[in-house]
């Protein structure tokens, strides 16, 4: 099946048996491709996971082989010529950090809107709506370098018919605007999307100290980007639902888990609260001792493979968080595949030795 | 703070925690390995061997054990010219941040060349040194030991130049440990002219081995070996100055290849056996796959990678000759692994390891190869690099010779007639 294909199967149709045989010729394919047009990644397979030979005779995408998540911060990979890169993302490290670097070209960024269309569609509908992105409009400036924030905003505003930024430059609430907006589309569905953290604290904390109301209980809100800095807040998953509902009457709420270096397949929460694999993409738990799989159930670090990054060989990435597999095509939201939690990060450990470690301010 | 006298005395100081000693130090020189100091190791030894808390660190219990009066005076009779020698004064010594009792074997070597410490403990709080630092208290608070109080102040404070350059404004030899980049800070704060100084660098350490040897072994030593290689490696996150990263493997016979092959499977098998106690955090194989899948793309000579789990990684090199060009493009970009990551080559001949060899290397391991033999090897090459050979588990055994420094001399003072 070609890509073309595979995108014509609704998202989350395939059952267990019927997904791995998709995937595993898919990515039989797609890893050799990577093996031919990427030096490192070739270099990788070859030493490490016994070359292409061991790759064909494989009989699941299980054992294929995976790249650490790190390795897009330290190398730049790539599996096209140089000019045919249309776009480079970057993760959003915070200043001094190291950044992933993605590169796209025209195909897999092409193919990266069209599954996340396909994806947010089973959950929002596939009519535009308007729409309110809780962030400013600067973090879309660069059109050819984008970080992960001005992606998610520029793939997620295709469902938009009209568009606002909930925020200014500045991170100001612009409460004016959004009423005027809301007054604009009264009856009609409207579409937000944001940040987690940016929602919490540039919305939901501002909209509360204004004392003002919005009414958002025709909105659809999706967010994305992880709990880590709220959980710091100490605010949970359900507290966020909670509060929002009670300010502003907001019932639809999907989080979602995905990252820069797999762009496009995103894995949607559902109405249990749920996140879930589609038929892009696919998270596999390991144990960290030797790499073995987890059991459904069992903690372990997340390894996501996906069908879409031809461009650059990041089809298969051990991350750094940490996760539980709930269940497999049994979920009671009806959808089929994989669904799950993310539990945290791997933690820093403490490393010895005799040469100091700074930490810098 | 003002000075009096002969003694310092630290006055007004809320940010200076003092573990254990006298804030009124005693500036008197003794003379190395002086009885006082040897009856208090001693005492010292024996209370720590009494402790049920310390008994709960191997790390405490083989520095009490070190402390014992017996293997100080099996120390002190390495020197024949003890007499003539008085310590230099006061030292100051600042421990690194990742190696708990450090700071304990420090003190030691200053009282041992008669001197009076100043010792700054790890700004991160480990157990360990509040242990140590309770049962100096204990001894010092019987009025048993006053003299050696005098000549022990145990601080704790954070990176605060003041303090330190308070501290090197008073001492007459500054100790210190953890690296180049704590060597560059603690540098800023300038000593008295005549002051001399004990830097303890970054170093990087590498392993020679016997196929023959190997292959000779019972299981039983083969398992004594693979556990010394784990205490050298696994114990510290392979991180300390030396543990080894490159293992060298000699032939001393035209051995067959099946048979090397053999040697060398034999010996990492019972390694991989070994770290099976290692506390393998899920961050630690993030980072070791990471720099694993780094490496095997940037390095050219990689020949074979082996992996044993995720426990540990071998990756044979085809030849030395590719580091030695890499050496000269970049700065640090020697064979050096993490968490349990090691590199592997054949040598023909000991030649072959002079490009490897400069003054950062500080540990040469061996295993079936005498050091008496090295050490001629080192000395006839004249290499500017390897300050001690040891037998494999022995590489993290600190001495009163460390990083090619006799410690007692660099830290005492001759009185000559002529």
């Amino acid at each position: 099946m070609n890509y073309e294909e595979i995108l014509l199967i609704p998202p989350y149709s395939l059952d267990k048996e019927e997904k791995q045989k998709v995937m595993t010729d898919y990515l039989k394919e797609l890893s050799c491709f990577h093996v031919d047009h990427s030096f490192e990644y070739k270099n990788i397979v070859d030493k490490l996971w016994g070359g292409k030979e061991t790759l064909k005779m494989a009989d699941s995408y299980y054992e294929f082989p995976f790249l650490s998540v790190s390795l897009f911060k330290k190398l730049e990979l790539i599996s096209v010529p140089k000019e045919e890169v249309v776009k480079t993302m970057t993760s959003s490290g915070t200043t001094g950090q190291q950044v992933s670097k993605i590169f796209l070209d025209r195909d897999t960024s092409s193919n990266q809107q069209k599954t996340l269309a396909k994806i947010v569609a089973n959950f929002t509908g596939s009519q535009r709506m308007p729409m309110i992105i809780i962030d400013c409009p600067s973090v879309i400036k660069d059109r050819a370098m984008f970080s992960a924030r001005g992606a998610g905003i520029l793939g997620f505003s295709i469902f938009g018919s009209k568009k606002i930024y909930a925020l200014d430059d500045d991170m100001k609430l612009n409460l004016a605007g959004i009423k005027q907006f809301l007054d604009e589309h009264k009856g009609e569905n409207i579409l937000l999307f944001g940040f987690t953290f940016m929602i919490w604290q540039h919305f939901y904390q501002e909209l509360l100290k204004s004392e003002e109301s919005l009414d958002l209980s025709n909105g659809i809100l999706i967010h994305g980007g992880g709990w880590k800095k709220l959980t710091h807040e100490a605010v949970s998953k359900q507290h966020f639902k909670k509060s929002l509902k009670e300010l502003c009457g907001i019932e639809k709420v999907y989080d979602y888990y995905g990252m820069v270096e797999q762009t496009g397949c995103i894995y949607m929460e559902c109405e249990c609260g749920h996140l879930h694999a589609s038929i892009f993409s696919d998270v596999i738990t390991r144990r960290m001792k030797d790499f073995s799989v987890c059991d459904i159930g069992q903690k372990g670090v997340i390894q996501v493979v996906s069908l879409l990054p031809k461009s650059y060989p990041g089809h298969s990435i051990l991350t750094e968080d940490e996760g539980v597999i709930l269940g497999e095509d049994d979920c009671a939201c009806g959808r089929l595949g994989k669904y799950f939690e993310i539990t945290g990060r791997i933690k820093n450990a403490e490393v010895r030795g005799c040469s100091d470690t700074y930490e810098q301010k | 703070m003002q000075k009096l006298g002969g003694a310092v005395i630290l006055m007004n100081r809320n940010d200076v925690t003092i573990l254990a000693g006298s804030e009124t130090i005693n500036r008197m020189a003794m003379q190395p390995f002086s009885g006082e100091v040897i009856l208090f190791l001693d005492e010292l030894s024996k209370r720590i061997r009494k402790n049920k808390e310390a008994s709960l660190y191997p790390d405490v219990m083989t520095f009490g054990f070190f402390c014992r009066r017996a293997n100080i005076e099996s120390q002190k009779s390495k020197y024949d010219n003890l007499a003539n020698r008085l310590g230099r004064g006061v030292v100051f010594h600042i421990a690194p941040s990742n190696v708990p009792i450090n700071f304990a074997y420090s003190y030691v070597f200053g009282l041992l060349a008669g001197n009076s410490n100043v010792v700054r403990v790890s700004s991160k709080q480990f157990p360990q040194v509040y242990l140590l630092g309770d049962i100096m208290n204990e001894i010092f608070e019987d009025n048993k030991h006053q003299m050696i109080k005098e000549h022990t102040l145990i601080v704790e404070y954070a990176r605060k130049k003041e303090i330190t350059d308070w501290y090197s404004s008073i001492c007459q030899s500054r100790v210190i440990w953890g690296g180049d980049q704590t060597i560059e800070e603690i540098r800023k704060s300038p000593l008295p002219p005549r002051s001399v100084e004990l830097t303890f660098a970054d170093r990087y350490s590498i392993g020679v081995i016997s196929p023959e040897y190997i292959l000779s072994l019972t299981e039983e030593e083969l398992n004594r070996l693979a556990n010394g290689f784990y205490n050298d490696t696994y114990l510290m996150d392979q991180n300390a100055c030396s543990s080894p990263h490159l293992i060298l493997w000699k032939k001393e016979t035209a051995m067959s290849k099946d048979e090397f092959l053999k040697a060398k499977e034999r010996f990492w098998q019972q390694v991989f056996e070994a770290t099976k106690k290692y506390e393998l955090a899920d961050i630690k194989v993030s980072e070791k796959y990471s720099m694993l899948c780094e490496m095997t793309t940037s390095m050219k000579n990689i020949e074979l990678v082996k992996r044993y789990e995720n426990l540990l990684y071998v990756i044979t090199l085809k030849s030395l000759m590719e580091a030695e060009s890499k050496a000269k493009s970049k700065d640090d970009i020697r064979y050096r692994g993490k968490f349990g990551l090691f590199f592997e080559t054949e040598i023909d001949s000991w030649e072959d390891l002079a490009p490897l060899i400069d003054e950062k290397v500080q540990t040469l391991a061996v295993a079936g190869i005498a050091p008496s033999k090295m050490q001629e090897i080192v000395l006839n090459n004249q290499w500017c690099g390897i300050d001690r050979i040891v037998p494999f588990g022995k590489t993290l055994d600190i001495s009163l010779t460390w990083d090619g420094y006799d410690i007692i001399s660099m830290l005492s003072r001759v009185v000559a007639i002529q």
